[in-house]
C-alpha cells in the first residue's frame, strides 16, 4: 500500500517540478539570450543615458529610473488608501457592505490592463493635461511640474499605476488584518480606547504583514506594462518632473521587441528584461517572507494563547 | 475631559478618512465601467462578432477573427496548463508540508509575480527564435505559462477546503491515498476548481504584453498554428494607439467585450466559492 502512495507522490510530485523549471528556465534563456550586451556593456548600461539603437549604443538609465520612479510615485499614492481601504473593510464595514464592497475592490484587479491603458489614453490623459494647464505658474517654477503640459508622461503613468495596486495591496492588507487575534482588540477596547487607538495596536501586530502586502503591490507596479506604455509619453529621458514624457523598462521591451533588427538591439531589450525578472523576483520573495513571517509569528502566538489555557486549567 | 473628546475626535477622523479610501477608490472604478460601457455600447453590434477588421476609412467590420484567435489561445494554453495545474495542486494539498511543496508554493508564487512581458521575451526565445517564426503555438505557451501558477494555487486552496472527515472516511475503508485523492476529494472540491479555471482562463484572456512578440497579430483569419494569430487584446491595442477615429470606436467595443466576460466569470466564480465555503463550515 505504501507502495502506491508513492505513485500518487512521484506522479503529481513530478508536474510540480515542472513550475519550478520553468522558473528557473526563465532566469537562464534571459540570461543566455543578453550575453552580447551584457559582455559589451557591463555595468555601464545601467549607467548611461544614451538609447541610439541606430548606433550601437545602449544606455538603461532611462529605464530603470522610470520604473522606479513611478513605482514609488504610484506606491506612495495608493499604500495609504490601500490599507485605509482593508481596515475600513475589516473593522468599520457594516456587515451587509462586506461582501459587495469585497467583489468590488476584486473587480478593480480583474479589469484587463490593456482596458485601463484605452481609459488612460482618451479619459485619464485629456484630464491631466487640463489639470497640467490649469495649474498656477508659480508651482510651474518648481522641477516637479517643469515641461510643456501634454498629458501623456509621468504623472498619468502614476495615477493608472496606483489605480491598479491598489486592489492587491488593500486585499493582502485585509487578510493581514484578519489574522491579528480579536483578543488584542478586544484586550484594546476594555482598556477604554477608541476605535482609532484600538486599530493602532492591531496595526502594529500586523507592521510586517502590511509592510509585505505594500511591497507585493511595488512589485505589480514594477512589472505593469500596457498601461504605462500607453501613457507615459515613451521618451528615454531622466527628469524629476512629472510633466515630462519619460520611459520604463516593460515599456521599452513592450515598443521596440519587435523592431530589434540586430542581435546586440534584441540583448540589449532582454538585458532589460533579465533585470526586470530579477527586480521582481526579489520584492516578491521579500513580501511574501514577511507576509508568511506574519502568518507564522500568529500561529506561535495562538500555540501560547492555549498552552497559558491549559496551563489555567 | 478635554482630552477624551479629543481622542474621540480623532477617532472619528480616522474612521472618516478610511470611508474616504474607499470612495476615492471607487471612483476610477465608476468611471471606467461607465467610459466602456457608454463607449463600447455605441460601436458594438452583431458586425463586431461576425465580420472582419476593413481598411481604414472603411466603416464597419468587426473583430471576428479576433475573437477566434483569443478562444484558440486560451483554449490550447489551458490544455498546457490544465493537467501541469491541477497535479502540482494536488501535490502541495497533500504533502503540504514537505519540502517540494514549499519549493512549488515558492515557485508558483514567484512566477504568478513574474511581468508578464518578461514571460513574453522567455517566450520569443525558447518558441520563436528557434523557428524564426511568431505562432499561434508561441501564444498558447506564453498564456499557459502564465495561467499554470493560477490553476496550481487555486487547486490546492480548494482541495485544503474539503472536509477532513471526508478523507479519513475513504482511508478508513482502505482506499489509498491516490483512490482518496481521485474518487473523494477532487469530486467534491471539482465544483471550485473547474471555477478557478474559469476565473484563470478570464485573467488569461485580458493578457497583452506576453502575446506581442508571440502570436503577434493578424489582419487575416487564421486557424494554423505555426502563423501569427489575431487575439482582441492585441487588436485593441493597435487599434488605440491608431490616429483613426473609427478604430478608437472598435477599440472601445473591444474593451467591452473583455470587461464583460471578466465580469461574469467573476460573478460566477462567487457563487461556486461561496457554495464550497458553506460546505466547508457544516
Amino acid at each position: 500500500m505504501r507502495s502506491r502512495d508513492w505513485g500518487l507522490r512521484i506522479g503529481t510530485g513530478l508536474f510540480g517540478l515542472v513550475l519550478i523549471a520553468i522558473v528557473a528556465a526563465i532566469g537562464l534563456e534571459l540570461s543566455r539570450q543578453s550575453t552580447l550586451s551584457i559582455q559589451k556593456f557591463g555595468i555601464d548600461f545601467w549607467r548611461t543615458q544614451t538609447w541610439d539603437p541606430v548606433a550601437g549604443e545602449f544606455g538603461a538609465f532611462p529605464f530603470i529610473w522610470g520604473t522606479l520612479y513611478s513605482s514609488i510615485l504610484a506606491l506612495a499614492l495608493a499604500a495609504p488608501i490601500a490599507v485605509g481601504i482593508a481596515i475600513f473593510i475589516s473593522e468599520f464595514c457594516p456587515t451587509w457592505l462586506k461582501q459587495p464592497l469585497i467583489f468590488l475592490t476584486e473587480l478593480l484587479a480583474a479589469i484587463p490592463s490593456i482596458v485601463y491603458g484605452l481609459w488612460g489614453i482618451f479619459v485619464l490623459v485629456p484630464a491631466v493635461r487640463a489639470l497640467e494647464v490649469s495649474m498656477p505658474a508659480t508651482l510651474r517654477q518648481l522641477p516637479f511640474f517643469s515641461g510643456p503640459p501634454l498629458g501623456v508622461g509621468m504623472l498619468s503613468a502614476v495615477l493608472i499605476l496606483a489605480i491598479m495596486i491598489i486592489p492587491f495591496t488593500s486585499s493582502v492588507s485585509r487578510e493581514v488584518l484578519k489574522a491579528v487575534p480579536v483578543a488584542q482588540r478586544e484586550a484594546a477596547y476594555a482598556l477604554g480606547a477608541t476605535r482609532l487607538e484600538a486599530i493602532r495596536a492591531a496595526l502594529f501586530y500586523a507592521r510586517t504583514g502590511i509592510v509585505g502586502a505594500i511591497m507585493l503591490g511595488f512589485g505589480r507596479a514594477l512589472g505593469e506594462t500596457m498601461a504605462v506604455t500607453m501613457v507615459i509619453g515613451n521618451n528615454p529621458q531622466v527628469s524629476w518632473s512629472l510633466f515630462a514624457p519619460q520611459y520604463t523598462m516593460a515599456a521599452v521591451i513592450a515598443n521596440e521587441f519587435t523592431e530589434a533588427a540586430d542581435d546586440l538591439y534584441l540583448h540589449a531589450l532582454i538585458e532589460i528584461g533579465l533585470v526586470l525578472f530579477a527586480i521582481t523576483l526579489i520584492v516578491n520573495s521579500l513580501s511574501r517572507l514577511l507576509i508568511w513571517s506574519m502568518a507564522s509569528t500568529q500561529r506561535q502566538s495562538s500555540a501560547a494563547v492555549a498552552i497559558a489555557g491549559e496551563a489555567a486549567a | 475631559m478635554n482630552r477624551t473628546a479629543r481622542r474621540k475626535l480623532l477617532s472619528a477622523v480616522f474612521v472618516g478618512a478610511c470611508t474616504a479610501c474607499v470612495l476615492v477608490a471607487l471612483i476610477p472604478l465608476a468611471l471606467i465601467l461607465f467610459f466602456v460601457v457608454s463607449q463600447g455600447i455605441s460601436a458594438l453590434n452583431i458586425e463586431f462578432f461576425t465580420h472582419m477588421p476593413t481598411p481604414v476609412g472603411e466603416p464597419g467590420g468587426g473583430m471576428a477573427n479576433a475573437i477566434v484567435g483569443t478562444l484558440i489561445l486560451i483554449g490550447l494554453g489551458a490544455v498546457i496548463a490544465v493537467p501541469v495545474g491541477i497535479l502540482s495542486g494536488v501535490y502541495m494539498a497533500e504533502y503540504s508540508g514537505s519540502r517540494l511543496a514549499g519549493a512549488i508554493r515558492f515557485a508558483a508564487d514567484t512566477l504568478n509575480g513574474v511581468p508578464s512581458i518578461v514571460i513574453g521575451i522567455f517566450v520569443y526565445g525558447i518558441a520563436v527564435l528557434p523557428f524564426q517564426q511568431f505562432s499561434t503555438l508561441a501564444g498558447c505557451v506564453a498564456l499557459g505559462t502564465m495561467m499554470i501558477p493560477i490553476i496550481a494555487r487555486t487547486t490546492e486552496e480548494l482541495l485544503l477546503l474539503v472536509p477532513a472527515t471526508m478523507r479519513e472516511g475513504a482511508l478508513a475503508l482502505g482506499a489509498t491515498r491516490a483512490r482518496a485523492v481521485f474518487t473523494v476529494i477532487m469530486p467534491a472540491a471539482l465544483p471550485g476548481i473547474v471555477t478557478g479555471v474559469v476565473l484563470a482562463l478570464a485573467r488569461i484572456a485580458g493578457e497583452t504584453a506576453p502575446l506581442l512578440f508571440t502570436a503577434f497579430n493578424n489582419r487575416f483569419f487564421s486557424t494554423r498554428l505555426d502563423q501569427p494569430i489575431a487575439s482582441l487584446t492585441v487588436q485593441v491595442y493597435t487599434y488605440a494607439i491608431s490616429p483613426y477615429e473609427d478604430w478608437h470606436r472598435q477599440a472601445w467595443a473591444g474593451a467591452l467585450v473583455l470587461v464583460t466576460i471578466v465580469l461574469l466569470c467573476s460573478v460566477l466564480s462567487r457563487f461556486a466559492t461561496r457554495r464550497l465555503e458553506r460546505m466547508h463550515a457544516r
